[in-house]
């Protein structure tokens, strides 16, 4: 059977001035089962690139194949068969959710009652709510139950989490793997690492319009050398200076070190060896530790050492 | 494509074109503010219009008198006659003023006694100070001794149908059937452009001419009790009735509200932000305004116009509506309207379809 996305040298230029090439040449396939991330920084081509997929932008060059079908030929088919909640819309205000969704309903031949999607949402007691007086992230729940509406194989979810609390993510973390568990295929844009951890069979991380790494998490993990990474700072350091990251990196376990402006990290195999050196030398060139964390690592190291800055930078500024 | 039978335990699913169009009832009537400027405008309109120009007793003809040694003479004539008067007596330069600033309509100055002289100032641009010279002079001519070789009759012309009032509603008619498709159509399309609504019906089957049609057809739905607003309260308040057949006059409301949908819909079709499709309405709209005959007749305007000005929909529109609710015509007479509307109504339609931008 033919995956459920394949793309190949996708390129999108929007015309302007300057023109903006927000697609560089990407490829990607998504195979049918599974939940597949597109992880990657603001502005990385994301929403851009999933938009290409779902058939609602046109590109500029490359190869797009949906549950093996194209773009321009089969128009309906692929719309009877995919779901998709976009980064950014704004249902009817003066629509009760009720109302919403049976308005999504209609468009399909096929598909849940709306009720059921309500109830998967968890948003029963909001059915007869008017969209306008929902809560974001009842919101954001209601665009993935009109989502579901049409009982989709393929689900294309651009960042349905962002600016949710904690407790709704996991809540429709836990709705894209039922999902997923019925033997569907979920792909989902976020720059959030755990989400991309917890959730996906894969991920593929972009930056600047083309596709940096790919893999399942654990391994791109893997890849870095070492599953923990130790953070550390110092006291202002002496006159002998900082310590050298050859000497860190000589250390035992220490599969790699990155120095950014005075804060330290160490990809580390295991953490009871290389604290205990890592300590020791520190005392003997006469550092005094500021502070001190070690924790596992995550796709956040990956896409540090591949583009050399950190993935939230720009979201967390 | 053909369409499956739903799978026995899936749900039965709704008809999308008529959940678009509820879909936009629905929105409609749940916004107060858009039931006030729909239904209620209009009425405040008919309202104000009606009783400025309610046919009122002829008011009284404000004259002011050059204080001088005539005076006395000229204020007992005016006094004496017929016609009511308002007179009063000033200095010259106060009389002038008066005169400017539009609080008499004629300043008269008296002179030599025998053959009696007056003066009089007015304001030829003014109507009313043209028609006060002219009645203060008839007086002030007769009781100087005139005699009127030809003896006249005066009826006044008060009939239904032809006030102004009976004039003035179907314009305002076609104004608010124009305003409420033009404005309704063109605002709602672009704001769900903007809120990527119809970015997220794109990325649904959805059938594309189901949306458009839904957008026009729901018009209807609003347009048609507006109308009807407005037809009984101008009957109730001011006694306008409808001479021709309500059935031809509910089918022009109908295609006036499609046709003005549909040019709403062609207006909106590729306007990305408010601002570009309310000056665009406004370019649309300003013409028809000034042109189609709301206030007062499009014949007014010169001959070299008229074949523009007559083939403007709202012109078609209005004097259709005049000439079903004033004259009592029938559909035939108003065919030529009625077929040009139609025309306007699927010409614009087919492009907007064509032209649509869904994101
Ligand atoms: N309509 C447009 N016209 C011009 N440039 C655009 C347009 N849409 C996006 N871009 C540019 O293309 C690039 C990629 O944008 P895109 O929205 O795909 O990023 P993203 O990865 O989804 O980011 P985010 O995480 O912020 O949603 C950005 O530099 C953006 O400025
Ligand atoms: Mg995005």
């Amino acid at each position: 059977m033919s995956a459920a996305v394949c793309c190949s040298n996708l390129v999108k230029r929007y015309d302007g001035r300057p023109p903006v090439e927000a697609v560089r040449g990407l490829d990607l396939s998504v195979e049918r089962g599974e939940c597949f991330g597109l992880l990657g920084p603001n502005g990385a081509g994301k929403t851009t690139t999933i938009e290409i997929l779902e058939g609602l932008l046109p590109a500029t060059s490359g190869e797009v194949e949906i549950l093996g079908r194209r773009w321009g030929r089969e128009d309906d088919a692929i719309r009877q068969r995919i779901g998709i909640s976009l980064q950014e819309t704004r249902l009817s205000e003066k629509l009760s959710v009720l109302e919403t969704l049976t308005l999504f309903r209609s468009f399909y031949h096929c598909g849940i009652a709306p009720e059921e999607a309500l109830r998967r949402l968890g948003l029963e007691e909001k059915a007869r709510a008017w969209v306008g007086k929902l809560s974001g992230g009842q919101k954001q729940r209601l665009a993935v139950a009109a989502a579901l509406v049409g009982d989709p194989e393929l689900l294309f979810l651009d960042e349905p989490t962002t600016g949710l609390d904690p407790q709704s993510r996991r809540q429709l973390w836990e709705i894209i793997a039922d999902f997923r568990r019925q033997g569907r295929t979920v792909l989902i844009t976020t720059h959030y690492m755990e989400e991309a951890q917890r959730l996906c069979d894969r991920v593929a991380i972009v930056d600047q319009g083309r596709v940096i790494a790919h893999g399942a998490p654990r391994e791109l993990i893997a890849s870095l050398g070492g599953e923990h990474v130790l953070e550390f700072t110092l006291e202002i350091p002496t006159a002998d200076g900082r310590p050298a990251a050859d000497a860190l990196l000589s250390l035992p376990a220490v599969s790699d070190v990155r120095i950014d402006d005075g804060h330290f990290a160490l990809s580390v195999t295991e953490p009871h060896v290389a604290l205990p050196a890592l300590l020791d030398h520190l005392k003997r060139s006469g550092h005094e530790l500021t502070s001190l964390t070690t924790r596992h690592a995550s796709l956040d190291d990956v896409f540090v050492k591949l583009a050399g800055r950190r993935l939230d930078a720009e979201a967390a500024a | 494509m053909n369409t499956p039978a739903p799978p026995a335990g899936r749900a039965p699913r709704q008809h999308p074109f008529w959940q678009l169009v509820l879909a936009r009832v629905r929105e409609f009537y749940r916004e107060p503010e858009a039931i006030f400027w729909v239904y209620g405008f209009p009425i405040l309109m008919v309202v104000t219009l009606g009783t400025a120009f309610r046919e009122k007793p002829a008011a009284a003809i404000a004259v002011a008198v050059e204080a001088g040694p005539g005076a006395s003479r000229v204020v007992a004539g005016l006094e004496a006659a017929r016609r009511s008067f308002n007179v009063a007596v000033a200095g010259a330069a106060e009389c002038r003023a008066r005169l400017r600033a539009g609080q008499c309509d004629l300043v008269v100055a008296a002179g030599a006694d025998a053959p009696p002289q007056y003066e009089y100032v007015f304001d030829p641009n003014r109507p009313e100070s043209r028609l006060a010279r002219n009645a203060v002079d008839d007086v002030l001519q007769r009781a100087a001794g005139r005699i009127d070789p030809a003896v006249v009759a005066d009826r006044e012309f008060t009939e239904p149908g032809g006030r102004y009032i009976d004039f003035l509603v179907p314009g305002l008619l076609g104004m608010s059937l124009m305003g409420g498709g033009l404005w309704g159509v063109g605002f709602a399309t672009v704001d769900m452009r903007i809120r990527k609504l119809l970015k997220r019906f794109l990325a649904t089957p959805m059938k594309k001419p189901h949306f458009l049609l839904a957008v026009i057809f729901s018009r209807l739905l609003f347009m048609v009790p507006e109308m009807l607003v407005l037809l009984l309260f101008a009957r109730v308040a001011f006694g306008v009735q409808v001479y021709g057949n309500p059935v031809v006059l509910l089918m022009l409301i109908l295609l006036g509200a499609e046709t003005f949908a549909g040019i709403g819909l062609l207006v909106a079709s590729r306007a990305a932000t408010l601002e570009t499709v309310s000056g665009l309405l406004n370019l649309v709209m300003l013409p028809m305004w000034v042109l189609s005959g709301v206030f007062f007749s499009s014949d007014r305007f010169p001959a070299a116009m008229q074949p523009v000005i007559k083939l403007l929909p709202l012109t078609l529109l209005i004097d259709a509506l005049r000439s079903v609710m004033q004259d009592g015509a029938s559909l035939w007479d108003v065919g030529w309207q009625v077929s040009m509307l139609a025309v306007w109504c699927g010409v614009t339609f087919a492009l907007a379809v064509r032209w649509f931008r869904w994101t």
